[in-house]
């Protein structure tokens, strides 16, 4: 379904400022597969949703998705394959649009867009009948306007609206890092049931372990732009947080012998 | 009663004016600077067709034209080029003037002379009311060509205003109102907001290009100078409508910013009236736009420092 080839990302190449971001990753996920993404700060792995995604082009190595090249292709014609949830819940999201609105925008997605009326009798009684399964009461205030709502509403409601028509590719990005425990609690609720019942293929980034091992088939960790760690089934079933942990050690100490090495063959050599 | 149909008439035609820049401004959040020449770009086109003996319906139609060129002009240049958008709008607002003199040959053009759309008041006139000179309202004496003039502008906007609520309401048209409010959301849900921008802005000031042509049939003349301020006019107009109406729901916007328009030429009508001197208009425009643009967040600001110290 997905399959990353080799990319590398340089921000500000050439500067004080130079991030090496992605360097080197590859990839390859199947139809149906749930992938949990986790590593340090700085490791890349929003960065690699955001090259997934298109928000900007890859110095190089390639992308496909559903065996298409989309390397070069703009963010919004991926969207056609891609549904997205972003960390902050402001993004998803159109705050001046009321919630019929904004989730008839969703029902197009990838779609032409012509001169039709864009909310009609059916769209409407299926939008209230999708809102209901979120059990917000949301369904009464349909006209309202977005911006009116909490931020674990409209992460949910940005969940219906990625999902609204079935993406050959769910993109999550730590989508409940900005929320109270409560709701980020009932955001990833409502993320297992809409995963699970749709079959979706997944690619969830989180900086939460115990979300990292609770959810998903498979878990892929992140370090300084590359693939430290890749577990998936009964591998990825067996873990625990406390593993990860361990893991996060490792990757940090071998960093710092690396580190030491390094000084200790100056001392000797320069 | 004659000098208030007549401002109530410019009232209207520009709140034309006061919906582009709603769309522009509010819609799309994009300070759009090009209203400046494509009101005066509508005027010179419509102006020249005018006296060449064009139809006034055609004219008016080439002024929406060019002024919608004009503003997907100032799109592409922020888009495809992404050109700082009060920039692009200045650049394509300068370039404009050059423009505007080209069409127009020379910097005034007069249209005593030709048919405009206010010649067809007197056939409306003698078919509406018997083709008497005046009748009496309220106890005033209202003068039936004024009167009919009048008609004719509120049909147009009233008409126009529909239709783009209609627009607004299609899945095109939301997706426009979207990507002022969200590009990124926009883009993720597969919309081109680069595009959406372009086709906004050319809606825009294809409305302003139609308010200049209206005017200058209107006023008997056009000028290469009459753009100037003219889009902290439209501001002021949209800012007044916004008070008015005070909720964020698509028709009560757009008629707030046509009760705006019409309301501030009524209070600069006014203004004047009691001897207030023209030159100074803009002056007082400008620091009435800069009061409405900063008293709301004053007024927020001493409210909640009054509960603090409670």
């Amino acid at each position: 379904m997905l399959e990353i080839k080799d990319i590398y990302k340089t921000f500000n190449p050439g500067t004080i400022n130079q991030v090496k971001s992605l360097q080197g990753i590859t990839l390859s996920i199947e139809e149906g597969e749930f992938v949990t993404v986790i590593g340090t700060n700085g490791s890349g792995k929003s960065t690699l949703l955001n090259a997934i995604a298109g928000g900007f082009t890859v110095d190089q190595g390639s992308i496909w998705i559903d065996g298409n090249d989309v390397t070069h292709w703009q963010e919004y014609k991926r969207a056609k394959f891609i549904g997205r949830v972003f960390q902050n819940p402001f993004s998803g999201t159109a705050p001046n649009l009321s919630i019929a609105e904004n989730l008839s925008l969703a029902a197009y997605r990838g779609l032409p867009r012509g001169f039709g009326r864009v909310l009609n009798k059916d769209l409407r009684n299926q939008i209230i009948d999708t809102i209901k399964t979120l059990g917000m009461g949301l369904e009464d205030r349909l006209d309202n306007i977005i911006g009116s709502l909490s931020g674990g509403q409209r992460q949910a409601l940005t969940l219906l609206m990625a999902t609204w028509l079935k993406p050959k590719l769910l993109l999550l990005d730590e989508h409940t890092a900005a929320l109270d425990p409560k709701s980020a609690d009932q955001v990833i609720r409502i993320t297992e049931r809409i995963v699970s019942e749709n079959r979706l293929t997944t690619f969830m980034v989180t900086h939460s372990m115990q979300q990292a091992v609770d959810l998903g088939n498979r878990l892929v960790m992140l370090h300084r732009g590359r693939v430290v760690h890749d577990f998936s089934g009964s591998e990825k079933n067996r873990l625990r947080p406390e593993d990860l942990m361990a893991r996060f050690e490792e990757v940090r100490r071998a960093d710092r012998l690396d580190q030491s090495v390094a000084d200790l063959l100056k001392r000797r050599y320069v | 009663m004659s000098l208030l149909l007549g401002a109530l008439t410019i009232g209207i035609i520009l709140a034309l004016l006061a919906i582009g820049v709603f769309i522009s401004f509010r819609i799309y959040d994009f300070p759009d600077m090009t209203a400046e020449g494509s009101i005066t770009l509508g005027a010179a086109v419509a102006s020249v067709l005018l006296v060449s003996g064009v139809n006034p319906v055609i004219a008016t139609l080439a002024a929406l034209l060019a002024g919608s060129v004009a503003g997907a002009t100032t799109g592409i240049i922020h888009t495809k080029f992404n050109v700082n958008g009060l920039l692009s709008g200045i650049l394509t607002m300068t370039a404009l003037y050059s423009v505007n003199l080209h069409i127009m040959g020379r910097s005034n053009i007069p249209l005593m002379n030709s048919f405009t759309f206010t010649d067809w008041a007197d056939d409306l006139n003698s078919s509406l009311f018997g083709g008497v000179k005046t009748f009496m309202l309220i106890g005033h004496e209202v003068p039936v060509h004024d009167f009919s003039i009048l008609l004719i502008t509120f049909s147009i906007v009233v008409t126009v205003s529909l239709l783009l609520f209609i627009f607004f309401n299609t899945n095109i048209g939301t997706a426009m109102r979207a990507t002022g409010d969200n590009s990124q959301m926009v883009r993720a849900l597969g919309i081109n907001d680069g595009t959406m921008k372009i086709f906004g802005l050319a809606i825009s000031n294809g409305l302003v290009a139609v308010s200049g042509a209206l005017l200058c049939q209107y006023q008997g003349f056009a000028d290469v100078q009459m753009g100037i301020g003219m889009l902290v006019w439209g501001l002021a107009s949209v800012i007044i409508g916004e008070s008015l109406i005070g909720t964020k729901r698509l028709g009560h916007l757009l008629t707030g910013a046509i009760f705006g328009a019409v309301l501030f030429r009524l209070l600069v009508a006014v203004a004047l009236r009691l001897g207030l001197d023209p030159n100074d208009l803009k002056l007082i425009t400008a620091c009435f736009v800069f009061a409405a643009l900063i008293l709301p967040t004053l007024i927020k600001k001493l409210k909640s420092r009054s509960i603090a110290t409670q």
